[in-house]
């Protein structure tokens, strides 16, 4: 079955299995391997991707259902060279050990932003409320979303060397 | 991988076209509006329809109206959505309380009302959340309308009255004024199903307890109520004796398992205090006494 949607911007058009999950789509089809591929349960979490800029759990979500629809991934987070500040936070606050999670955890923490553009420490624990960090390094991860907070685009750019 | 077995992919425009694409397809065929219960099924094999037919385009579904005597919330509703409604935290604070504990924020942008009522699945919170608000859900075939009361809907596990060629469109919530309620879960974790979930709604004539539901999810409560104990307190003082005697009846009317959650005496127990806790609030905020 034909699917076109917007990934990160660029429309793209594939023939696929009406069974192929979103998340396969985007890391075997698109070679988007940023997305990660966990519990496959929609518990674990590190399959987030924005779908109409909303975080969802991409191994529950069919490709065919996102036909027509628009996908932000991890890959999608930076304009250009400049990262977002998100992305910059996590860095700043040492938000990641592995990094599994991350991807996922940073989308999350963009749409949190751009709904809530200063969340509490209780908002942004209920917002990752559904992703795991197998490494619990969570109090980092909280303190990098408020990090990215304090320093919105036009902020974060200065001062901040990767 | 988990990946579903093959399948007939179909997309409604329209609840008409879910409905004749349904009776095309006969009994093979599922609808598909979030996707957060039947997939996973799906990836287990544990369900494998032929014809999946997706209702995600049925924006007219998606709709939370107030009308004079009830709230009328679309199936296609988000819970994300149900839990941002103002009016219905307004009038039903038991809905609030109960999607703020169903899964998590990502999962709650996919799921719907329609979907886990029609899922069926016995911890399901919101078949106990709208049992309690004796609610009534719209269910629309190729002959028409029929309404069913929610307490109806479910006729076993993962079973409802909703016939193959049906859809469900919609849920009814009288709106009684003077009403309080409240809705609690105990979980293991973040985001799991409950160990045990109740919810309370109450409306009091002075200090009577005039109406009053108490709904219970995962504990093999039928129709995810206890009867006996609104029974037991309906017409009563609204006290701590009503309480504690609503609260030894749903214990003991339920039926839990023993499962990886826990033995059932102890999600008696739990029963029991969660129904104490969700009273005493629900009459609290009947009589305004609590936000």
């Amino acid at each position: 079955m034909q699917v076109t949607m917007t990934v990160n911007g660029t429309q793209v058009s594939e023939d696929v299995e009406p069974r192929l999950l979103l998340v396969h789509f985007l890391r075997d089809t698109l070679g988007l391997t940023g997305t990660h591929w966990g519990c496959d349960t929609s518990n674990c979490g590190v399959c987030v991707v924005q779908l109409d800029g909303l975080p969802v759990k991409s191994c529950t979500v069919l490709a065919v259902m996102a036909d027509g629809h628009d996908v932000r991934t991890v890959e999608g987070l930076a304009d250009g060279p400049e990262l977002d500040p998100v992305q910059q936070g996590f860095m700043h606050e040492h938000g990641l050990q592995c990094g599994f999670c991350t991807p996922g955890m940073m989308l999350t923490a963009r749409h949190l932003l751009d709904t809530n553009p200063h969340p509490t420490t209780d908002e942004v624990r209920e917002a990752i409320s559904g992703q795991i960090c197998r490494c619990t390094g969570y109090e980092n991860i909280v303190r990098a979303v408020q990090w990215a907070a304090e320093h919105p685009k036009d902020v974060a750019t200065e001062g901040v060397s990767p | 991988m988990q990946v579903p077995s093959p399948f007939e992919y179909e997309r409604a425009s329209s609840v008409d076209e879910a409905i004749a694409l349904l009776q095309r397809h006969g009994e093979g065929a599922r609808l598909i509006a979030g996707g957060h219960s039947l997939l996973p099924l799906m990836k287990l094999r544990l369900a494998s329809p032929e014809v999946l037919v997706d209702i995600n385009a049925l924006t007219d579904l998606q709709r939370i109206r107030v009308e004079a005597d009830a709230v009328r919330i679309g199936a296609m509703v988000r819970h994300a959505e149900l839990l941002a409604s103002a009016v219905v935290g307004e009038h039903f604070r038991l809905l609030h309380e109960a999607e703020q504990v169903i899964a998590d924020p990502a999962v709650r942008n996919r799921g719907t009302v329609g979907g886990s009522l029609c899922q069926a699945d016995p911890a399901e919170d919101l078949s106990a959340a709208f049992g309690a608000l004796r609610a009534e859900v719209v269910i629309r075939g190729a002959g028409g309308e029929r309404v069913v009361p929610v307490r109806e809907l479910v006729t076993g596990p993962y079973e409802t009255v909703v016939a193959p060629d049906e859809i469900l469109t919609e849920v009814r919530v009288p709106i009684r004024p003077g009403t309080g309620s409240s809705y609690r879960k105990v979980e293991r974790r973040a985001g799991d199903w409950p160990i045990a979930s109740a919810g309370a709604v109450v409306r009091l004539e002075g200090d009577t307890i005039a109406e009053v539901g108490i709904g219970l999810a995962a504990v093999g409560a039928a129709h995810s109520v206890v009867r006996g104990a609104e029974d037991a307190i309906r017409g009563r003082a609204a006290d701590e004796e009503s309480i504690e005697l609503a609260a030894v009846r749903a214990s003991e009317e339920c039926s839990p398992t023993t499962d990886q959650r826990g033995p059932a005496d102890y999600k008696r127990a739990l029963v029991a205090e969660l129904v104490r806790r969700v009273l005493r609030t629900a009459i609290a905020r009947s009589r305004g006494e609590e936000a």
